[in-house]
């Protein structure tokens, strides 16, 4: 057994720095790397790019990465894992061998994970006795079930864990937890139990620090933001993990950004709900017996973490379309900004209610003043404005009533309050709203599938 | 004395679903007994009126001197639904930073 692994975070979301997957592997000494591709929203994308193209569905991005990583990894014996297979692990699996064969890297096993998409299965599952309600509501689903767009659970870290024990270089996966991506290397390499819950927890913790990828290395701070430490060239955090659980996270030292006791409490903080149960395929872990010490030089050491058995259920997020939405912005000028913002936003409401249109919601945020903060937002005094941004934002069930909106929103410039500017994007285009719909499923009716590419 | 909470804590918003998690982190301990005393359910609550329309939840987090508050009914019904600029709640710990506090000192 190894004394030690180092994970490497190389992505928090899709659209995250490029490079950083590069730095990870380029910069210094890793075992594997893991990239979150996965937000919710990123599923019905995806499954949207897959129905007109059955060869997509994946993070597009993850090709030509390979394409840059690809030789580094093996010449250093790195391991990739991500969920950025989105909802076609295969076909992502497929371009990653095209691509390792034009490397002339012809011996790399590529595995992938699923069964987690269960959108075709919907009413079978349905009809086999889960309820699916929504979780927050406790709707019926089969109120959407005919409109939806996505519908995935959340595997943990043992399907991976399978794959890594079929010795694959690479595992793709589709929705798979962040954590689960993270704590699954631990299982393969320390052999750890799926019923020592202590050890999991650890494991899921140091994933959970991971999951965002810069925001547990300086990045998003709250606590001294403008002691910036060259944030311009951040280190992607590390989780250099033991077989006793014990995680310390620490970060590339050529590399900017920093990791300390409040980076990290911070990154523990996000997304949280009930910290004694965090609830996952793996576990359940307790936020509460998490101890930190900062150990100095960038080192922030994790450890007695505590946890339970985890539940019967995987949970499911399913999407559904919801409507159209738009938004529009014009900025005025001093003086009295505010003011004319103001008064625009009057005027268009009339507007908008001469029409006779139909909106479920028109909202206005003034930028520079309350859009942030509501009424929490100070009283300014006029003369000390320079400019306020309108942003008016509407939604509807109607698309034609969306889409006339966003013809009333240039008009106000030469019809409208003086000193505005700033509409230069062309008139706001009604965009789909996607809306979710997280429920439980029994376990035993979904069961992942491990396959390793190439193979029967 | 009156105190500002953003001299004594720091922390990191987010979405999940229509709620929005509030996570404040003290930094000492004396300031973690601060936040545990005043940063109250209803007073959290009251702090968020016309912005957290549902009920305020408080959880505590002793080992690493943090609150963690969940307010519901708050992003205009989730981070893809929502029409409001910060959908998924990502500038409501500043928000709640904002606040000042009455100590006994």
């Amino acid at each position: 057994m190894k004394e030690k692994i180092r994970i490497a975070s190389g992505q928090g979301f899709w659209g995250d720095l490029v490079d950083a997957p590069y730095k990870q592997v380029t910069e210094g000494e890793i075992d594997y790397l893991v990239m979150d591709y996965l937000a919710e929203v990123t599923m019905s994308i995806l499954q949207k790019q897959k129905n007109k193209n059955p060869k997509l569905g994946y993070a597009k991005d993850i090709p030509e990465l390979m394409h840059r990583i690809l030789p580094i990894c093996k010449e250093k014996n790195i391991k990739v894992i991500t969920n950025g297979g989105g909802v076609n692990p295969e076909a992502c699996a497929e371009t990653i061998i095209e691509v390792a064969k034009s490397l002339n890297i012809n011996d790399l096993k590529v595995a992938v994970v699923l069964g987690d998409n269960i959108k075709d299965r919907i009413n079978e599952i349905i009809e086999s006795g889960a309820e699916l309600k929504n979780m927050e509501t406790g709707d019926s689903i089969k109120y959407v079930k005919d409109k939806l767009l996505s519908a995935n659970v959340y595997f943990g870290a043992l399907p991976i864990v399978e794959a890594l024990q079929k010795g694959a270089d690479i595992v793709i996966t589709g929705r798979t937890t962040d954590t689960g991506l993270t704590l699954a290397p631990m299982i393969y390499e320390f052999g750890w139990k799926n019923d020592d819950y202590n050890l999991l927890s650890a494991g899921t913790v140091a994933g959970h620090i991971l999951e965002c990828g810069g925001q547990a290395s300086g990045g998003n701070f709250l606590g001294d933001w403008q002691n910036e430490n060259e944030l311009s060239n951040i280190g992607f955090p590390i989780a250099e993990a033991f077989p006793n659980g014990e995680v310390i996270i620490t970060k590339h030292e050529s590399l900017g950004g920093k990791v300390t006791f409040e980076t990290v409490a911070e990154q523990l903080v996000y997304e949280i709900g009930d910290p004694e149960n965090y609830i996952t395929p793996d576990c359940v872990a307790d936020f509460t017996s998490i101890k930190l010490e900062d150990l100095g030089n960038n080192r922030v050491k994790v450890f007695d973490v505590k946890g339970i058995k985890e539940t019967e259920f995987y949970k499911v997020s399913c999407s559904y379309s919801s409507g159209f939405s738009a938004a529009g912005s014009l900025t005025y000028s001093w003086p009295q900004a505010l003011a004319k913002a103001k008064a625009a936003d009057k005027i268009l409401r009339k507007r908008l209610e001469n029409l006779d249109l139909k909106f479920d919601e028109i909202r206005t945020e003034l930028v520079g003043y309350n859009a942030c903060h509501g009424p929490l937002a100070k009283e300014l005094d006029e003369d000390f404005i320079n400019e306020i941004t309108l942003r008016i934002a509407v939604r509807s069930d109607d698309f034609s009533s969306v889409e006339r909106f966003g013809k009333e929103i240039a008009p106000l410039i030469l019809t409208g309050p003086p000193s505005v500017t700033g509409f230069a994007g062309g008139r706001p285009k009604p965009s789909e709203v996607v809306a979710y719909w997280p429920a439980l499923i029994p376990k035993d009716l979904v069961i992942p599938q491990v396959k390793i590419m190439g193979e029967k | 004395m009156k105190i500002k909470l953003i001299d004594i804590a720091h922390g990191r918003s987010g979405d999940k679903g229509d709620a929005a998690n509030v996570g404040i982190i003290a930094y000492d301990d004396k300031g973690y007994e601060i936040i545990k005393k005043n940063l109250t359910e209803e007073k959290v609550k009251i702090h968020f009126e016309g912005i957290c329309f549902g009920k305020v939840e408080r959880f505590e987090l002793p080992n690493i001197r943090a609150l963690n508050f969940l307010l519901h009914n708050t992003l205009g019904g989730g981070g893809t639904v929502s029409t409001k600029l910060d959908a998924q709640g990502k500038t409501l710990a500043a928000a709640l930073l904002r606040m000042e506090i009455e100590t006994e000192d």
